[in-house]
């Protein structure tokens, strides 16, 4: 075995939670994102002077809301990054109110018979 | 912004209307879990591979499964847009009982399950089997036929698997987009159908 690592094999050269300043839970609002939680751009988000305030994985994750409605899970793949790391920032985007996170819907009220039906013809249809 | 408003006036935007359901696609190690998610899934499953090393060749007994080098260490996923605002997301389960501790919260909110299984290796996805039993998730049972193995039929299959009755199974080419798409689409009807059950039983 060479003791040399180069590049990717020598892995990331930041660990994952050193984005979040070590944290790695999202912060006071405690919010739980969902893998499919949905996350949207806020309509009313704050200045251009607070979002130059955030750091590039944040900015990451922004533009990718901005571009399309997408999933936590999305998110994560779409920026390279794990998805704890994820919900920490998307913690931080939502308490600084540039971003708004659906809840997913409660097992117990799924599944409606009607979206059901259109799931089953749309997946038809594919 | 580009996400699509919904039809409705004066409705609220995507988060709000939006809904997303969930299916996972469980199975043992190698029996085709991300073949399925890409065959069917409009998204590049994200995949987290890495590659056995000898170590891991030990412990991922792969006897039976043809040139398998990499093993999924996290989870693939895909996404089908039924329509705007209304996607169905896939997950594949991580193979390996030493990522059993994912499950739970992939499992949670789940529409209802797949379990891939290789006639083969049958044993191998037990494990899903139960977790989906226990845990009232409707799931189907997916025989993945692949080349070479000898055919059972969906009966002889249930019954190896001590299924409770009702149980779906079917036989399934996970690399063919139409035959996944059966899949799901089972999954779906038997979720709505055990759904109704629950309904009736909690009324009754």
């Amino acid at each position: 075995m060479t003791s040399q690592w180069y590049d990717a094999e020598a892995g990331p050269l930041v660990r994952p939670y050193a984005m979040t300043g070590g944290r790695t839970k999202p912060g006071p609002s405690n919010v739980r994102f969902d893998l499919i939680a949905l996350v949207v751009v806020d309509d009313d988000p704050p200045g251009r002077a607070e979002e130059d305030l955030l750091g590039p994985e944040h900015r990451a994750l922004l533009s990718l809301c901005r571009a399309e409605t997408q999933s936590v899970a999305e998110l994560a793949a779409d920026a390279d990054l794990p998805v704890g790391v994820v919900r920490v920032l998307l913690g931080d985007l939502l308490e600084a109110g540039f971003v708004r996170v659906s809840r997913p819907v409660p097992p117990a009220q799924l599944p409606d018979e009607r979206i059901l039906r259109e799931v089953i013809d749309g997946l038809r249809a594919l | 912004m580009a996400y699509e408003r919904s039809d409705r006036t004066g409705a609220d935007d995507g988060a709000d209307t939006a809904l997303a359901l969930k299916i996972l696609v469980a199975g043992g190690f190698g029996v085709g879990k991300t073949t399925l998610v890409g065959s069917v899934s409009e998204i590049r499953p994200l995949r987290t591979e890495e590659r056995l090393s000898r170590a891991g060749e030990l412990v991922d007994d792969t006897g039976g499964v043809d040139r398998k080098t990499t093993t999924t260490v996290a989870m693939d996923f895909g996404r089908i847009t039924i329509r705007a605002g209304l996607s169905l997301y896939l997950f594949g389960t991580p193979g390996q009982d030493r990522f059993w501790f994912l499950w739970d919260e992939l499992a949670q909110g789940a529409l209802g399950a797949v379990v891939l299984a290789d006639t083969r290796r049958l044993e191998d996805c037990f494990p899903a089997v139960d977790y989906f039993e226990h845990r009232k998730i409707p799931f189907v049972v997916a025989v993945n036929c692949f080349e070479g193995a000898r055919s059972y039929g969906a009966q002889e299959v249930s019954r190896a698997l001590d299924l409770d009755t009702g149980t779906p199974v079917l036989l399934c080419d996970a690399r063919d987009r139409d035959s996944g798409k059966e899949v799901l689409i089972r999954v779906v009807e038997y979720a709505g159908r055990m759904h109704t059950a629950r309904l009736l039983d909690t009324v009754g």
